[in-house]
């Protein structure tokens, strides 16, 4: 397919913007370009042709079953989209006057209320961009807590080394030092380890529950028990709420702040490169720490974003929580969890789940001895999984299952879907024992085969260069 | 796999050298080939001081971000800078592309001799 550049023809237009009706504004010469933009002149027939074949070749929700792990990649109801196109949220601004966006205020206010209910929070900000931004703000919350105490001793950040990357990478912007602590052989925190770095020297720890391999930790309450005896917070990283949303609350599990990714968890399209919004919420002794936007004229307060943060997908979330309400959001939980376990049940005899057990929202397979076996690595059936239009799960993460294979197949997915993508994940078996250099080639019918990723890393090109 | 008898080798895969008063620290072979293609390379910078058993640098695969942890306590003297454009030499000549070399070692990490360095591999 051609580039848009390469479709370009010269002095062909597109009118798409109105006439000017302000008088024009010279700029002063120190600012002005010396040369014109490369825009591609098109007609506006092809730039829709253009996107709409662009449209053909990627792969979302709305076209087949996509479960990448760790990222809840589930059907969005569109009546969130309807809500958040409605014209009085659309067209406002966030230095319009408050009694022209009252609406849009209560949006927030209840929105605020209903996650605060969800998740046993007491205050909520929703400022941060995204997960991490969220991550990052929620830690800020935990720094500025010890600070405000003149507790200058604590330091470091405990984070297991199951945990997204993100987790590490915000305490570290935070200026905390990281101390990694190892899983338990089942995937959980290890307790032992735990106390060994546990001191007056800890600010607090991050953790996600159920965890990383899709687990729910059982020793959650003596976890935060003791990090709280150690003087340290503990922080909840979101990515996993769609498990437990309207069932187990972080706040009844002992944790002080938190990060929700709303654009994931409480509906709306993602993996796109946004936007996003990771809501952060934390318990009444954290709340006078909250960011504050600009409006709200508090200096020396955090400020983490000049406003309200990306205000439409408040709206969507809170259209999801309103429409699913008190009785559908534990249920969209607890169909993720039996969707998953059902899907582990049906792949199991063949690849060979991490952990053997009862898992929450998604499981990991360990196709190690697999790919020693028949040289097919769980890349490779990554790839093949392509071809039967099925969008491949989390690959190689988390880092202590080798060969790992993460799927979450949500709470939107039909049996039948289910019983669809198992029987997928048994014939691939099968085929890598029979012809493993199929699969080592595959995928064989995307536009795109294999590219190469090593030589894309060291030697990107990252812009088009105009003949 | 290949493992140089002349080297001492850490539980955490980086091989050791003794040059005069500097010890030369690289990744073993059995390192590159876990870590897979490697596409970045993060060094220290001279004069940073390295503690053993912590980090003092990060390689970057296809698949994941891993630290390189110092076997050795001390101050770096010299970074192979070469690695920094090219990060494929860890992959292509692993004991031949060193990484750090580190003066004033005060102290060290438990280091195998290359038998024992096979051994442990072995049970890995």
């Amino acid at each position: 397919m051609k580039l848009i550049f390469e479709k370009s023809v010269k002095g062909r237009k597109c009118d798409i913007l109105p006439k000017c009706d302000v008088p024009a504004v010279e700029l002063p010469e120190g600012l002005k370009r010396e040369t014109a933009p490369h825009l591609p002149e098109m007609s506006e027939t092809d730039v829709s042709r253009h996107y709409t074949e662009l449209n053909k070749q990627v792969h979302g929700v709305n076209c087949g079953f996509y479960p990448l792990g760790s990222c809840t990649m589930k059907y969005n109801p569109r009546i969130d989209e309807e809500a958040a196109a409605m014209e009085g949220f659309t067209n406002i601004h966030p230095l319009a006057p408050k009694s022209s966006v009252r609406g849009a205020l209560e949006v927030l206010d209840t929105l605020r209320a209903d996650l605060c209910e969800i998740t046993g929070m007491d205050g909520m900000t929703f400022q941060p961009a995204a997960g991490a931004h969220g991550e990052f703000t929620g830690v800020l919350l935990i720094k500025q807590y010890h600070d405000s105490r003149n507790d200058k001793n604590r330091t470091k950040i405990i984070v297991p080394d199951s945990a997204h990357g993100t987790n590490p990478a915000t305490a570290a912007m935070c200026g905390y030092q990281v101390v990694n602590i190892p899983s338990a052989p089942d995937g959980c925190v290890d307790l032992e380890e735990l106390k060994k770095v546990l001191g007056d020297d800890v600010a607090g720890l991050m953790l996600t529950n159920p965890n990383t391999v899709g687990i729910f930790d059982e020793n959650i309450l003596e976890i935060t028990k003791l990090v709280h005896e150690a003087g340290g917070l503990c922080y909840y990283d979101g990515a996993n709420t769609n498990a437990i949303m309207g069932v187990v609350r972080p706040g009844d599990m002992g944790f002080d702040c938190i990060h929700l990714n709303l654009h994931k968890t409480f509906a709306t399209p993602h993996g796109g490169g946004g936007p996003g919004a990771g809501a952060v919420g934390c318990k009444e002794f954290l709340k006078p720490f909250l960011p504050h936007s600009a409006l709200m004229e508090k200096p020396g307060r955090l400020q983490v974003r000049g406003f309200m943060g990306n205000f439409l997908v408040c709206v969507r979330a809170l259209a999801y929580v309103m429409t699913l309400g008190r009785e559908g959001i534990p249920e969209a939980a607890t169909n993720a969890v039996l969707n998953a376990n059902y899907l582990m049940q049906k792949i199991k005899g063949t690849f060979t789940p991490a952990f053997d057990r009862i898992c929450m929202h998604e499981f990991v397979l360990d196709l190690s001895h697999y790919e020693k076996e028949t040289g097919v690595s769980a890349l490779d059936v990554a790839k093949s999984l392509i071809d039967y239009g099925m969008h491949p799960p989390t690959m190689y993460f988390p880092l202590i299952v080798h060969e790992a294979l993460m799927l979450e197949p949500t709470e939107t997915e039909s049996i039948e879907t289910l019983d669809w993508a198992a029987d997928v994940f048994r014939k691939l078996y099968e085929l890598g024992k029979t012809d493993p250099e199929f699969m080592h080639n595959a995928p064989h019918h995307t536009p795109i085969g294999r590219p190469d990723e090593v030589k894309a890393a060291r030697n990107p090109i990252v812009r088009y260069t105009f003949a | 796999m290949t493992i140089k008898p002349e080297l001492q080798y850490s539980k955490d895969h980086e091989w050791v050298k003794k040059e005069d008063d500097l010890f030369v620290i690289g990744i073993s072979d059995f390192a590159q080939d876990a870590l897979g293609d490697l596409v970045f390379v993060n060094l220290p910078e001279v004069g940073d001081a390295v503690t053993a058993g912590e980090a003092f640098g990060d390689v970057e695969s296809v698949k994941a971000v891993s630290d390189l942890l110092s076997p050795v306590s001390g101050t770096v003297a010299e970074i192979n800078e070469e690695l920094l454009d090219a990060p494929e030499k860890l992959n292509e000549d692993p004991y031949g592309a060193w990484i750090i070399k580190v003066a004033d070692v005060t102290a060290t990490e438990e280091l195998l001799d290359a038998a024992a360095y096979e051994a442990f591999c072995a049970e890995a």
